[in-house]
């Protein structure tokens, strides 16, 4: 017999009864404010936020913080401030990327995650190559937690996505909190009106 | 390994001989548990939130046969390769055929208890695969030759300084220092070398969703996410009660995780992998090594639910004390003297006396799982199959263990002092020969509270 024969004989052989399903259930809302809860959160795990009103400043945004290096976005507005077409490159070659700006679906509130998914990527490994991350949402895409976003998210026919929540880090060495493990150093939030 | 040969009381017995890394370990610890109390009360309804994921999890284990077959016909289609394991050795020579056939001899690996389980590294090895862990903290132990001491914190147990002393022999940074800072940016250069160098990544995985194909892992540090998206071919391994039935169950999971793990809201990183890149090859294998007979022992069941957070083993006076190494299994504290005795009850016999039995871990448990209870009955499966003629003297090392302990002072310390001297071991039973008065080693003739203080200031 197979082992996938056999394990799946061996599971219907020993899983007991069938247990309903449980309904799921609504839980109650915090009754916060998800956008002082998301700002809250996000600047808590190390991440920086900005308010802006619109792409001409989130250009500035990117000439003040990162005058040298290489920059990449899927965004075409930003094709004048960032490399644009990086999509057909092989990904190793993103290895010297210093910022990299995309643009995610919604964040959460509860834990300032924002749900980012490959189309808004160019490439999956361009939010976690950079040096540096920024992550355009709107206002008004901000959810107060994990429930309300698969229910967003719903039957989406994503190839990949990912939930980013601050930059990358590591507290393994005596429990002291390094920002920059293998992903970014830094993440950028900017929340656009 | 010598570690194997010697049981938990014996190989606490080590680890307490270092005092103040006991009471060290001890503390880093219980801070991270009460991180994880701290960022639990925040949300509204964790309770339901606990609820909800035991149920969910109580109705994937009795409809486990079907989510298997969805998970299995969605990946499917999806472009993954599935593989069925039956035990570790299936598992290994999985992975290993894989590579063969893509001729690949190096290979980076993320987080993935499973590989421990089955001792992934040391087979490959042996066939002549060189593997790189990324996690930093298995990255460590790995350096140092150890297995990892906590399922969430592999090198909780190593001192920076201890760590300063392999990166400076291992990744040439400057002797004597260990400034986790620097550390962490040395080890970032070297892994990424690793990174973009390897053709071939192994991970785990946190969640399966059955209605979609696609599964979920999570990191803080971006291991997983620079490995997989970087190599050729991913090879992502799962115990099969990883399942969970649709997307929207993850809502549940993805809150209640990281909390109960590290007391943040959320890891860094939650990455749905549903479909392979383009000229990318995607394999899952599916692992029993016995889960299917653990499935079978409705008393231990429920142990399948667990979700590897790690919050039992944070918050367990008996393991903050002597330390994940005395465990001598893959999965440590608490929840791994559950889960070991299941793949072999004669040499992990000694696992389920490594408690208290005080229900710390069951009341952490984001899952519910009712851990002590777990404990205590396999203590009586283990004396009733002979496995422990033994059993008093691992009850009597352990309650030696337990009163020359301070941890009290965290959990049942708060009861008093009669707590202390009758309890947690309320429950009388013959299986549990030290309930008897005149089998108690002495007890300390100082209070509780002035024995505390006299050796901890
Ligand atoms: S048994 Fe519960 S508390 Fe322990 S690691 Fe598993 S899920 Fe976490």
């Amino acid at each position: 017999m197979s082992s996938r024969a056999q394990i799946l004989a061996a599971v219907l052989a020993n899983q007991p009864t069938i247990l309903p399903m449980p309904a799921f259930q609504p839980f109650s809302p915090t009754g916060e404010n998800s956008f002082d809860k998301f700002v809250a959160t996000a600047k808590g795990i190390g991440s920086s936020v900005y308010f802006l009103s619109g792409i001409a400043q989130v250009k500035q945004l990117i000439y003040t913080n990162f005058s040298a290096g290489r920059i990449i976005s899927p965004i075409e507005e930003l094709s004048d401030v960032a490399e644009f077409d990086f999509a057909d490159l092989d990904a190793h070659t993103l290895e010297d990327v210093e910022l990299g700006v995309f643009k995610a679906h919604f964040g959460v509130a509860e834990n300032s995650a924002l749900w980012v998914t490959e189309d808004l990527l160019g490439k999956r490994v361009s939010p976690f190559i950079c040096q540096h991350l920024m992550l355009l949402v709107n206002k008004t895409d901000i959810l107060q937690n994990m429930h309300q976003a698969y229910d967003r998210i719903g039957a989406a026919n994503y190839d990949f996505g990912t939930f980013i929540a601050g930059p990358s880090k590591t507290a393994d060495i005596e429990q002291s909190l390094v920002l920059g493990a293998h992903g970014p150093r830094s993440l950028a939030v900017v929340i656009l009106d | 390994m010598i570690q194997e040969l010697k049981d938990h009381a014996t190989l606490a017995d080590d680890f307490n001989k270092d005092e103040d890394r006991v009471g060290w370990h001890d503390d880093t610890l219980w801070w991270i548990r009460e991180k994880r109390d701290k960022i639990a009360w925040q949300v509204p309804d964790w309770e339901l939130l606990r609820d909800a994921a035991s149920n969910i999890k109580d109705h994937v284990l009795s409809n486990l046969n079907p989510y298997l077959l969805q998970f299995e016909a969605n990946a499917i289609a999806n472009g993954i390769t599935v593989h069925w394991a039956a035990d570790a050795a299936g598992h290994n020579q999985i992975v290993l055929n894989i590579l063969r056939e893509k001729e690949i001899n190096k290979l980076v690996k993320s987080k993935s208890m499973l590989t421990e389980e089955c001792h992934l590294n040391d087979f490959l090895a042996d066939n002549g695969v060189d593997v790189i862990d990324s996690d930093l903290g298995e990255r460590i132990v790995q350096l140092a030759e150890e297995p990892p001491s906590h399922i969430v914190l592999p090198c909780i147990h190593k001192k920076k300084e201890e760590i300063g002393a392999l990166f400076h022999k291992h990744l040439g940074t400057p002797e004597g220092n260990s400034d986790p800072q620097l550390l962490t940016e040395a080890a970032r250069h070297h892994l990424r070398e690793t990174f973009l160098s390897r053709k071939a990544t192994v991970t785990g995985i946190n969640f399966a969703v059955a209605e979609t194909g696609e599964f979920v892992i999570c990191t803080n540090e971006g291991n997983a996410d620079m490995g997989a998206h970087l190599a050729d071919v991913h090879i992502a391994c799962m115990g099969i009660e990883k399942i969970i039935p649709e997307r929207k169950d993850l809502g549940v999971f993805l809150r209640l995780l990281a909390r109960s793990a590290t007391g943040q809201p959320i890891t860094t990183y939650s990455s749905h992998f549903k479909k392979p890149r383009e000229n990318q090859e995607m394999h899952i294998i599916l692992v029993d090594n016995g889960r299917t007979k653990q499935l079978g022992r409705e008393d231990f069941r429920n142990s399948l639910k667990c979700i590897r957070c790690g919050a039992c083993m944070n918050t367990c006076p008996v393991y903050r004390r002597s330390g994940g190494h005395s465990y001598h299994y893959a999965i440590t504290g608490p929840i791994g003297a559950i889960l070991a005795p299941n793949l072999d009850m004669e040499k992990y016999s000694d696992l389920p006396f490594a408690s208290t039995l005080c229900g710390s871990c069951t009341n952490v448990c984001p899952v519910k799982i009712d851990i002590h209870q777990q404990l205590y009955k396999w203590r009586q499966v283990i004396v009733q199959n002979g496995y422990a003629p033994k059993a008093k003297e691992l009850s009597m090392k352990m309650m030696a263990f337990t009163l020359s302990s301070p941890f009290v002072y965290h959990t049942a310390g708060k009861m008093g002092r009669a707590v202390l001297k009758y309890a947690p071991f309320t429950v009388n039973n013959s299986f549990n020969p030290w309930y008897k008065q005149r089998d108690m080693p002495e007890v300390p003739s100082a209070s509780f509270g002035e024995w505390y203080k006299k050796n901890r200031n």
